[in-house]
């Protein structure tokens, strides 16, 4: 009887540390596969050909990367750029100002806005940010545009990583202990000379990680992007031009390139470039919040 | 003096209207997608396959979208509790606090959480090349449940860690082995936040399309299969939108709010959930 009970829970143990190998094992996989899939086209064009060549032209052999990375990183860049002040004044307003009344209200939303799939936020995009950009957004500039653009994916991903950033920021904030403000108050410093000098600092490491996150969550995106921006494969070079995103290369060509050997590992090296990007960021912003919770103890 | 009042006063003025900016945000998607879906919105849409024609505007619906959906979601679902719940429980009730191993799970089990869908479409298929499947149900299966198994197992291991040392320490002064604590007392101690994560989880493997468009394919009929193609709501959405007829497009608008109805009521039913199942905890 005793033995049985013991047998189990040795057997336990095992499988379960299993799968908590299997997690640290399964980063690698993803990165091992990826890494001997796109070998081929590795052992036939150098790095810089790879990432400098600003030509796309698979049927003639010619795989430049440079027009998908720079369009990823003009869409990312809005995205971020738009998103992060945002999410930050609302953070500290959630976390600082807002009446309790309110803080319940907007915290749900805010939840709620972060489980909204991504293809609802192309269909928005499409239907209200595409229409906006080519009808009055362009014409100001004195530009023609179909509304397809940098802009409107920056749009669209600031909106889905609104959630990201507020989320972890709030999070941060609420880290920072409440006797810290009131010896600032106790100084005789008003609210905002306390979050701006006291909070602020304190939680600083914090809110990079977040905005980090919120970075890598854009980086990788791939269905509301695809929807809106216009996927031509020229490096842009304004905001009002179209781009196309390694992950939107990747899920408008994957599957029906396989026959072509060379492609099938340059979509596969677009993936690898993608994980080890966000393998990266992950792994700063989790240092970073790391970091804070050890000081805030 | 009366600067920094002043000072206070304006910023607080930004504050609140970056507040606003990002709350009307997500009440303009909401309204967007429900003026645009509920004129096409027919019962025909939940009760239909899709006919010959159905993408040139002939009649039809996106019933298979739905049940593909449900059908490789569930799916997943499943096998990512079978994953999640032993690594969450070996985090939690086997391994010392100051593991070394554990430490790692939870870094790789944040590094997995922010892979890219697409990057996981693409394993999930070199996966199934080496297996040897075609687009299939099985296969999105397997690159939806690798896609939500960290997100799952984060979940759990977060409420998890909530459970008292001193409820496990009673288990164990009783004679229970770790195992039987794991199952018969941190479990049901955590249930309501184990069943919340299961939910979450659920809810981003169903609206995700970028790790089932080249993995579970798609098709219009409805199949029960493992290793037929399945169609699913994103992709649904996606290719009616794709096309260049009104009418379709106005479905895609449809199946948009079907999608977004799912997601809803998949997340208000993890709150009600809560609430039922919190009666076991030990306060």
């Amino acid at each position: 009887m005793k033995s049985r009970r013991l047998f189990k829970d040795n057997l336990a143990r095992s499988i379960m540390w299993f799968s908590a190998i299997f997690c640290i094992l399964l980063v690698i996989l993803i990165g091992f596969a990826l890494f001997q899939r796109s070998r081929y086209i590795l052992a036939m064009k150098s790095l810089a050909d790879l990432f400098f060549l600003d030509s796309w032209h698979p049927l003639k052999g010619e795989f430049g990367f440079f027009p998908f990375i720079m369009g990823t990183l003009w869409v990312t860049c809005t995205a971020v750029i738009i998103s992060v002040p945002l999410s930050f004044l609302t953070a500290i307003y959630l976390s600082e100002y807002a009446p309790r009344m309110i803080r319940e209200w907007a915290k749900p939303a805010i939840d709620l806005l972060a489980g909204i799939p991504s293809v609802i936020y192309g269909v928005w995009g499409i239907l209200v940010i595409v229409p906006l950009t080519k009808n009055y957004i362009a014409p100001f500039f004195g530009r023609h545009s179909s509304g397809y653009t940098v802009f409107a994916a920056g749009v669209v991903l600031a909106v889905m990583i609104f959630p990201v950033i507020i989320h972890v920021s709030i999070e941060v904030f609420r880290s920072v202990s409440f006797e810290l403000r009131e010896a600032s108050w106790a100084l005789g410093a008003t609210k905002w000379q306390t979050i701006k000098h006291v909070v602020v600092r304190k939680a600083l490491p914090g809110i990079i990680a977040a905005n980090v996150l919120g970075f890598s969550r854009a980086f990788g995106e791939t269905m509301a992007v695809l929807m809106v921006a216009g996927n031509v494969p020229k490096a842009p070079s304004s905001i009002l031009d179209p781009a196309y995103p390694l992950p939107a290369l990747i899920a408008n060509n994957y599957g029906e390139m396989l026959s072509i050997p060379l492609y099938d590992s340059a979509l596969l090296m677009a993936a690898l470039v993608l994980f080890i990007v966000v393998l990266f960021f992950s792994i700063l912003s989790r240092f970073a919040l790391v970091r804070v919770e050890r000081s805030s103890e | 003096m009366r600067s920094r009042k002043i000072e206070e006063a304006i910023f607080r003025g930004i504050m609140i209207a970056a507040t606003l900016v990002v709350l009307s945000c997500s009440i303009l998607i909401l309204a967007t997608i429900l003026i645009k879906g509920l004129p096409a919105m027919n019962l025909d849409m939940i009760t239909k396959t899709p006919k010959g024609g159905y993408y040139l505007g002939k009649s039809g619906g996106i019933l298979n979208a739905i049940v593909g959906s449900i059908l490789l979601t569930g799916g997943a679902t499943l096998v990512s509790i079978f994953l999640s719940l032993p690594v969450a429980l070996y985090a939690n009730v086997y391994a010392d606090k100051s593991s070394k191993l554990i430490a790692f799970t939870r870094v790789s089990l944040d590094v997995l959480w922010g892979v890219p869908s697409i990057v996981y479409g693409a394993f999930g298929f070199t996966i199934m090349l080496f297996l040897g499947l075609k687009a299939s149900l099985l296969g999105g299966i397997i690159a939806v449940a690798l896609l939500i198994f960290p997100i799952m197992s984060r979940g759990m291991d977060e409420v998890m860690r909530m459970v008292p040392k001193e409820l496990l320490n009673s288990s164990y002064a009783l004679g229970a082995t770790r195992f039987e604590t794991a199952l018969k007392v941190v479990v049901r101690q955590a249930l309501p936040g184990i069943l919340s994560a299961v939910l979450i989880a659920f809810g981003r493997g169903i609206g995700d399309a970028a790790s089932v468009i080249f993995t579970a394919g798609f098709s219009d009929r409805i199949n029960f299969s493992l290793f037929e193609p399945a169609a699913t709501l994103p992709l649904a959405i996606f290719f009616q939108l794709g096309t260049p007829f009104p009418e379709v497009q106005e479905r895609a608008y449809a199946s948009a709010l079907i999608l977004t109805i799912i997601v809803f009521l998949i997340s208000i039913g993890s709150r009600i959930l809560i609430r039922r199942y919190s009666k076991h905890v030990i306060k």
